[in-house]
């Protein structure tokens, strides 16, 4: 017999030290980049110099003279095989949509695009054989700006024209909510270009054997990236095993298909050898699809009392060169967003997407809901600033009270939970908002030249991503549900297998939690598999905050099968009829007769033996469970940051920072603060310290981490955090956390710092918030309180 | 080639390598301390720390050659049979989500400890600003290094 632990009461709620860490701090580590393999060659890529050219001429004939040169390309060497990259989100009917073939064949439309290839023996001597390809290129006019890429005459980044679409959202009547406002306030946010920075590089293996293939690849979409390999570069399904092993950091930069794939795949089959790429940082940053890069200008109408009455919104996104896997989507995610918390009568958004002569855009964590939840939150301080009123108080007169939920908002969401009255109040009480509040007006009245901010951000998100329907409903091109299997091995242990595929969230440990307290087994006797098409076949993979959500849901329903199996089994077992057993802590006993039971261990074992079941019982424990949201969730809470100034260097400090987010339930609290804190210090670098930069001739000119300032720990402050939990509405409670202080911090410390500088009569300050620009925005207006 | 003799991790290795072999390619693909990994190309991100003679360096930055006659720890030498102390404490603080710049962090934390055994926050803050990191915001990088430091584990 096996011994059996004793079965643990509420695994959900305790912090579990991570089963991931003991591999992760003693380097035991699987990364793409390590892996070795008999015969293994090496690719490094040409790429373009010029933001817009026409190529007229590669030569790769120098590189094969190279020692060590196995091989060279040029895109025209794949024209016939490599396709176009996927774009799965054609948001509007008339879309355009340009060809995007992986390797660039007549014409370069981004700094960074691969033109060449070479495939070598070992990296240094591919990096080397790079150096003797010939491209001969008749440079086009870069389109560097929205504004100006639409206006009529501007060159085009291709030839159907600059904009790929414009997809528009109305409910309620703007025209009176405008006309009849006390109010109006109109502003214009620049939500700049940002780089993921995730901290492992990409890298690819792939490998043939006979007319199978197996990529291994730092990616967040095993199964995505399979299927978009068979549907849209030719390869039986059937035939592709895609592995994510560990990955480094995704933060949505890792949801995509991309060039570097799938030439891999291709180059290894004409080669019949396995071959690896790794890109360097600096290849990274100028190709990895960048974030945010918006222009958003907002219109907001109110009362005189501040009763919010609509918003109106008229988006510029800057696509880039090329619509990669949900490049024209992620405003999208943000359009239903910008009304935030609050109750209002109209909503209307224009979101209108551009080509540029840039790396392409995609999803960066939070992907749309950042820059919605900036939008909003900077205009309603704004508004409160205009009405004299505390800019806690304003959102507590909009706000959906707790009573009101569940509650359909303005954009056609319905948030089924929240209780913004009780993470507010949490906020302040930690903050000390009141006597913040005192201190400053003390240092104002006496002219401190160094001024005291405090800023508010009431978010809300959706996450979960997402329902099937409405994703069909907005054009997506796949579904939203994940999937999950358990196995119930005869020991009495389990195998949980899921479709999310984890890059540093915790899954290993989180779904034990959640399984341990479904089957009532140790958390110990878990075993997490993912991130392997054929160990894992179905997913949807890990983006959108969705893993708990919706796969932990699957996890769910997987182990809700193997109990009602297994209670088949008990009541053979015990002689008593299924009815009239208790499943509780992985025991079945008999109702009445406590002490008659079975756990669920020894039906495992029972079912392997499979001596005694009863008729028509197969002998397995295995289920399978693959579940679709019927709504999205709705994180939510109330982050207050506090912010020194320095009004003659321009230098900003953040003081104090508050976070009480409601994530609904919590599975585990310690990797739940780990994923506030990280999303807070994104949403901070964007406000005061990163910005993907172009010259004006297309250049990226924060190539490297010395260039694109990746926030370190002497840059960044310490996060206070708590929790207030209001349940969703799904079986786990669960909301998600993936997103959350990403989405929050970035307008609490861009209003903590206008806070500070209002008596200075300055308004705004366009993020990041260098001191330079602090400093140029004071003195814009005369520089004096 | 240049020959060189190059202690790793309590073993010594010798090899003829190409002057401009990285130490972190050395430690990677010739020696195979894959544990120590890249992050970066122009010796921001920390990653590929190791210690050369107990003083931490950034191995992307140091060339195989100017390692030659010394004595190398990476992230999978430095647990001694037990988990070094830093080690134990990113563990119980969670200070790593992905872990892809924890080898780095370990063993720069490891020799801020060296240096000063009981540093402020913002000494730690400071003393780790070499070393980048994506996920954890640092909040429990800094809450592992001090529970290391009050561990009294460089002592």
């Amino acid at each position: 017999m096996t011994a059996i632990a004793e079965a643990p009461a509420n695994e959900v709620g305790r912090a579990r030290l991570r089963k991931e860490d003991a591999k992760l701090i003693t380097g035991q580590t699987n990364w793409t980049d390590n892996i070795k393999l008999p015969g293994m060659l090496q690719m490094a890529f040409l790429r373009s110099p010029l933001a817009h050219a026409r190529i007229t001429r590669v030569d790769v004939s120098g590189a094969l003279t190279m020692p060590g040169v196995v091989a060279a390309f040029s895109g025209a060497d794949f024209a016939a095989e490599q396709g176009s990259l996927p774009c799965a989100w054609p948001v509007t009917p008339d879309i355009i949509i340009p060809p995007h073939p992986p390797m660039a064949v007549d014409e370069v439309r981004y700094v960074g695009e691969a033109v060449a290839v070479v495939v070598a023996r070992d990296r240094y001597l591919a990096a080397d054989a790079l150096a003797a390809i010939d491209v001969d290129y008749e440079p086009l006019p870069p389109v560097l700006d929205m504004r100006a890429a639409l206006a009529e005459g501007s060159p085009k980044v291709h030839e159907a024209g600059n904009k790929s679409y414009e997809w528009v959202f109305a409910a309620g009547d703007a025209e009176a909510a405008f006309r009849d406002a006390a109010v109006v306030l109109e502003r214009t946010y620049r939500q700049q270009r940002l780089i993921p920075s995730a901290m492992e590089p990409r890298a690819v293996v792939a490998s043939w054997v006979g007319d199978e293939v197996t990529l291994w690849s730092s990616t967040q979409i095993p199964h995505v990236l399979r299927f978009a390999l068979s549907a849209f570069f030719g390869i039986p399904e059937q035939n592709i095993r895609v592995i994510a092993p560990d990955v480094g950091g995704g933060f949505g930069s890792k949801l995509q298909v991309t060039a570097e794939e799938v030439l891999a795949v291709l180059i290894g089959r004409r080669l019949g050898k396995p071959v690896k790429w790794t890109e360097s940082r600096s290849e990274g940053n100028m190709t990895v699809h960048h974030g945010r890069d918006q222009w958003q200008r907002i219109r907001i109408a109110a009362d005189r009392d501040g009763r919010i009455r609509g918003l109106d919104v008229d988006l510029l996104a800057d696509m880039g060169a090329y619509l990669m896997l949900v490049t024209p989507g992620v405003p999208l995610l943000g359009a239903f967003m910008y009304p935030g918390i609050y109750k209002m009568d109209a909503y209307s958004l224009k979101c209108t997407g551009v080509f540029t002569t840039k790396m392409p855009t995609d999803a960066y964590r939070g992907a749309g809901r950042p820059e919605a939840t900036f939008a909003i939150e900077r205009i309603v301080d704004e508004l409160a600033n205009e009405l004299g009123v505390d800019p806690l108080e304003l959102r507590e007169r909009n706000w959906i009270r707790h009573e009101d939920f569940p509650y359909t908002t303005i954009a056609g969401l319905t948030y089924d939970s929240g209780n913004y009255e009780a993470a507010t109040e949490r906020a302040k009480e930690i903050f000390g908002y009141d006597a913040l509040r005192a201190e400053q007006k003390e240092r104002n009245d006496r002219g401190d030249p160094v001024r005291l901010g405090i800023g508010v951000s009431t978010f809300t998100e959706m996450c979960g991503l997402a329902p099937s329907r409405v994703l069909g409903s907005l054009s997506y091109g796949a579904g939203g549900w994940e999937h999950a299997s358990i196995r119930m091995l005869p020991t009495g242990k389990v195998e949980v297998v899921t479709g999310s595929s984890a890059h540093g969230q915790g899954h290993e440990t989180a779904w034990s939690q959640v399984v341990a307290d479904q089957l009532g087994v140790p958390f110990d006797d878990i075993r997490v598999l993912h991130g392997d098409t054929q160990v894992s076949p179905k997913g949807m993979d890990t983006y959108g905050s969705r893993s708990l959500v919706v796969g932990g849901m699957a996890l769910v329903g997987a182990c809700d099968k193997v109990v009602a199996k297994a209670k088949v089994i008990a009541a053979a077992m015990l002689e008593a009829s299924a009815d009239d057993l208790e499943f509780s802590a992985g025991r079945f006993s008999v109702r009445g007769d406590p002490d008659a039971g079975k756990t669920i261990q020894e039906v495992a074992l029972a079912t392997f033996a499979a001596h005694a079941l009863p008729d028509g019982v197969e002998p397995s424990l295995d289920s399978d469970a693959t579940y679709d949201p019927e709504n999205f969730s709705f994180p939510h809470g109330t982050h207050l940051c506090a912010t020194e100034v320095d009004t003659e260097t321009g230098m900003v400090k953040i003081r104090s920072y508050v976070a009480v987010d409601d994530i609904g339930v919590v599975v585990n609290p310690m990797i739940v603060e780990g994923q506030v804190h990280g999303g807070i210090a994104q949403g901070i670098a964007q406000a005061l310290y990163e910005e993907g930069v172009y010259d004006d001739d297309g250049n990226l000119v924060t190539a490297t981490l010395a260039d694109y300032l990746v926030p370190s720990a002497a840059d960044l402050p310490s996060y206070q955090t708590s929790t207030n939990e209001s349940p969703a509405a799904n079986r786990l409670g669960v909301k998600g956390v993936g997103e959350a202080g990403t989405i929050a911090s970035t307008p609490a410390v861009v209003n903590a710092i206008a806070d500070a500088l209002k008596p200075f009569g300055v308004r705004d300050v366009t993020m990041p918030c260098t001191p330079e620009r602090v400093w140029r925005a004071i003195q814009a207006n005369g520089g004096q309180a | 080639m240049t020959h060189i003799t190059v202690t790793v991790d309590g073993v010594s290795y010798a090899d003829h390598v190409e002057p401009r072999l990285l130490l972190v390619h050395y430690l990677r693909e010739v020696v195979g301390k894959t544990g120590t990994p890249v992050g970066c190309d122009t010796s921001n991100c920390g990653a590929c720390t190791v210690l050369m003679d107990g003083v931490s360096v950034k191995s992307c930055s140091v060339l195989a050659v100017q390692a030659d006659g010394s004595d190398v720890t990476t992230i999978e030498g430095l647990a001694n049979g037990e988990l070094h102390p830093v080690q134990r404490a990113f563990h119980e603080e969670h200070a790593l989500q992905c872990g892809y710049c924890t080898p780095g962090m370990i063993l720069a934390a490891t020799d801020l400890l060296r240096d000063n055994p009981h540093p402020t926050e913002a000494e730690i803050r400071d003393g780790l600003e070499g070393n980048l990191c994506r996920c954890t915001g640092y909040e429990n990088i800094v809450r592992a290094v001090r529970r290391a430091a009050e561990a009294g584990v460089m002592e």
